[in-house]
């Protein structure tokens, strides 16, 4: 794909990035105290920390990645938002008002706070920096996504961009620069992508999607007979049925000194071939498209309707239609979704996308990228840790936790919870139509789905699309900044303060919060260009894992389990990290990866959440029990 | 240490009645998020059938969106009410 540089996008983006630093040198006045840096002195408005609660949550990973797993994969993407959302539930019954309760910069001193464990200290800070971490990754990956079409500049320069500001954005203010950032960034976002989806309903559903302007290219159909004689003049055939194309499903055809390659659909008396796109990976690791340098434009966006049926009619546009009627009339239609297949070809390695007509009822329910249907007791098993990791890893994110302690009160972090689940609920529901959109829009770059909402929003002119990847970017900064002042508490005021016991004054803390903030975008920016072409959606499901396996079992049972004890607690951080990533580690989709082959894998799931959150409550109960004589009198657990 | 919250909080005492309200619905809410799993695990066909002209896949996602949504503002009113009776 090819995208042209908008001198509007690109002042966009200067004014948000001069935008957010303006606001953190401000906001720097008010955090020359730890109270100031760590949790914006514990007096941010309900309602602003609910919408910097939207802000931190919608990251990469929700904006551009389930968007666009939505548009190639239907309505399994949508999962995600469901997952997401309910996880939120888990935050507002059972942790939100303890937490604040509980703890005062960091997440660790809630689990810590009846112990004062030197155990829990240190354990709670690696959970803290290791899930971080994770998560950082992916938002740094997709920062340099975004900056290739919107400014033409390549991954590392993003990754570098993002890197700084945010250093910046943290060592100047800390949580109270981060959350009115959050808070700006989350409140555009919601309102831009509402724009992005009126826009949606009203130009409707058509066979023949506008794009700005361009015309969708006109994806051909040939037939021919059984011996693959063509009905249609001016082809020849290059890879015919006995070749390693034709033995994958496809054959190559020239015309006119074009190579095309199509994919082949038995039909009642002979084939008909559809055409299909290509990605050619020469020896040299260079890479053609449709048999052309990316440069000439020869690899068209895609996503449309082959059949429009409205209200039992087949139509070729709906017009304007309301939300409910534009999902009816997609469930009634036939979406041409796009499958792909690896083909080697001496040295060359073909990677084709090929047409794959699908009701839309089919779509609009589960089944197309996690296999459910006549799946395996393993497959199911995956799909069900998948969910339990989302539904589990929220309330168990160290920078969503550390957002209770900038609210003055728990009514406050009760209240911040609820109109952050309005508003991320609000914006899932909006995923659904933007991915539904981008899918049947003709404007997925489908060697990338990540762009797919930027993308669709360039099908309505330059200006909403410069809007929305300068929203994108912003998102990325966002919770960049949340992930760096999270882990920048782990280490200054967990490890360096509490567990080593370093005396400091309360500006030797901020200072050393502020060091440590520079130290970890250092190392962001690092594993940001090191893990370059990484889906974005890839790390932040186990980073939801690991928080869930780690993190989670160990809060519950502190303010549910009388009996819990302080090495209880070490314990089960200690084995629902280890577990979740050491089954991460020896999974299919890590042995893809290392070059092997993901049948040969030790553990044939991707998510280890349904065994490794269990494990890490089954260490808790055990070691506490063990340790039942550590248990000080009158320091029980919070009981209900 | 540095313990305790970052502002001070006064005695808070609805905690037992809130954190008791929250563990129900929690529950609640769990309980309907788990069919909606075990639904699409053990019999994905029955997302495809058609309820008030959408797919049962996109009802249950908007209700349990919704749900979460509805189950919150009510959470919070029962909270509310539970503060200003127990700690006036």
């Amino acid at each position: 794909m090819i995208y042209t540089q908008s001198p509007l996008a690109i002042g966009l983006f200067c004014f948000f990035v001069l935008f957010v630093l303006g606001l953190s040198f401000y906001m720097s006045r008010r955090t020359q105290s730890a109270e100031g840096y760590y949790a914006a002195g514990g007096n941010i408005h309900w309602f602003t920390n609910g919408v910097a609660f939207a802000g931190d949550y919608l990251s990469a990973a929700s904006f551009l990645g389930i968007c666009g797993m939505i548009a190639t994969a239907g309505y399994d993407g949508w999962m995600y938002s469901i997952g997401y959302l309910a996880g939120w539930i888990v935050a507002l019954f059972l942790v939100a008002e303890p937490m604040k309760r509980l703890g005062k910069y960091t997440f660790t001193d809630a689990l810590d706070s009846k112990f004062n464990s030197k155990s829990i200290q240190l354990m709670a800070a690696i959970s803290t920096l290791l899930v971080s971490v994770f998560y950082l990754i992916p938002q740094m990956v997709g920062a340099g996504v975004l900056v290739q079409p919107l400014l033409g500049l390549p991954h590392w320069v993003g990754v570098c961009i993002v890197g700084i500001v945010v250093t910046i954005i943290v060592a100047t203010a800390g949580m109270a620069s981060t959350t009115y950032v959050q808070f700006f960034k989350g409140a555009l976002l919601l309102i831009m992508s509402t724009v992005v989806v009126i826009a949606v309903l009203f130009r409707g559903l058509s066979t023949t999607p506008e794009n700005n302007g361009q015309p969708y290219h006109d994806f051909k159909t040939l037939h021919a007979d059984s011996a693959l004689v063509l009905t249609e003049e001016g082809y020849t055939t290059v890879a015919g049925l006995d070749s390693e194309l034709g033995k994958a499903g496809f054959v190559k055809l020239e015309k006119d000194g074009q190579e095309t390659i199509w994919h082949l659909v038995k039909a009642d008396t002979g084939y008909t071939l559809e055409e299909a796109l290509f990605v050619t990976k020469m020896a040299d690791g260079t890479k053609l498209f449709n048999g052309a340098p990316a440069e000439e434009g020869k690899f068209f966006p895609v996503g449309h309707i082959k059949e429009l049926r409205m209200n039992g009619e087949e139509v070729t546009a709906t017009g304007a239609v309301g939300p409910f009627a534009y999902l009816s009339a997609l469930k009634d239609s036939t979406i041409v979704l796009w499958g792909k297949k690896y083909v080697k070809q001496g040295d060359k390695t073909l990677t084709i996308y090929y047409q794959k007509p699908t009701p839309g009822s089919r779509v609009l329910r589960p089944g197309l990228k996690f296999k459910v249907d006549n799946a395996t007791g393993l497959q199911k098993f995956n799909f069900m840790s998948l969910m339990l990791a989302l539904f589990c890893g929220t309330a168990a994110l160290p920078h969503i936790l550390i957002r209770y302690y900038t609210v003055p009160s728990q009514a406050a972090a009760r209240k911040s919870t609820i109109v952050a689940i309005a508003a991320i609920g609000f914006f899932y529901i909006l995923t659904l139509f933007l991915g539904m959109g981008a899918m049947t829009n003709g404007v997925i770059n489908i060697t990338d789905n990540n762009m797919s909402a930027p993308l669709l929003a360039l099908s309505f002119g330059v200006v909403l699309f410069a809007i929305i990847s300068s929203l994108a970017f912003a998102t990325v900064l966002g919770t960049v900044s949340g992930l760096i002042v999270a882990a920048s508490g782990a280490i200054a005021h967990d490890l360096m303060d509490n567990f080593m016991g370093m005396k400091m004054t309360d500006r030797g803390k901020v200072r050393a919060g502020k060091i440590s903030a520079i130290v970890i975008g250092c190392i962001a920016i690092y594993l940001g260009i090191v893990f370059e072409g990484m889906n974005v959606s890839f790390l932040v499901g186990w980073a939801f894992a690991v928080a869930a396996s780690a993190n989670l079992p160990a809060i519950l049972m502190l303010l549910f389990w009388s009996k819990t004890t302080a090495r209880g607690v070490a314990a089960s951080i200690l084995v629902g990290l280890i577990s979740s990533l050491g089954l991460i580690l020896v999974s299919p989709d890590m042995w893809v990866r290392y070059g092997k082959l993901p049948a040969e894998a030790p553990v044939q799931f991707n998510s280890p959440a349904l065994i490794s959150i269990p494990l890490s409550f089954l260490a808790l109960v055990i070691i506490s029990m063990m340790t039942q004589k550590d248990v000080i009198k009158g320091h029980s657990a919070e009981r209900a | 240490m540095g313990h305790g919250p970052a502002v001070k909080l006064g005695k808070d005492k609805a905690a037992t009645y809130k954190t008791r309200l929250g563990v129900k619905m929690f529950i609640v809410y769990t309980l309907v998020y788990a069919t909606f799993v075990i639904l699409n695990t053990t019999n994905p066909k029955v997302m495809e059938s058609i309820i008030f002209g959408q797919t049962a896949a996109v009802i249950w996602g908007f209700s349990l969106i919704v749900l979460a949504l509805v189950m919150a503002v009510i959470y919070n009113r029962l909270c509310t009410n539970a503060e200003e009776q127990m700690n006036s």
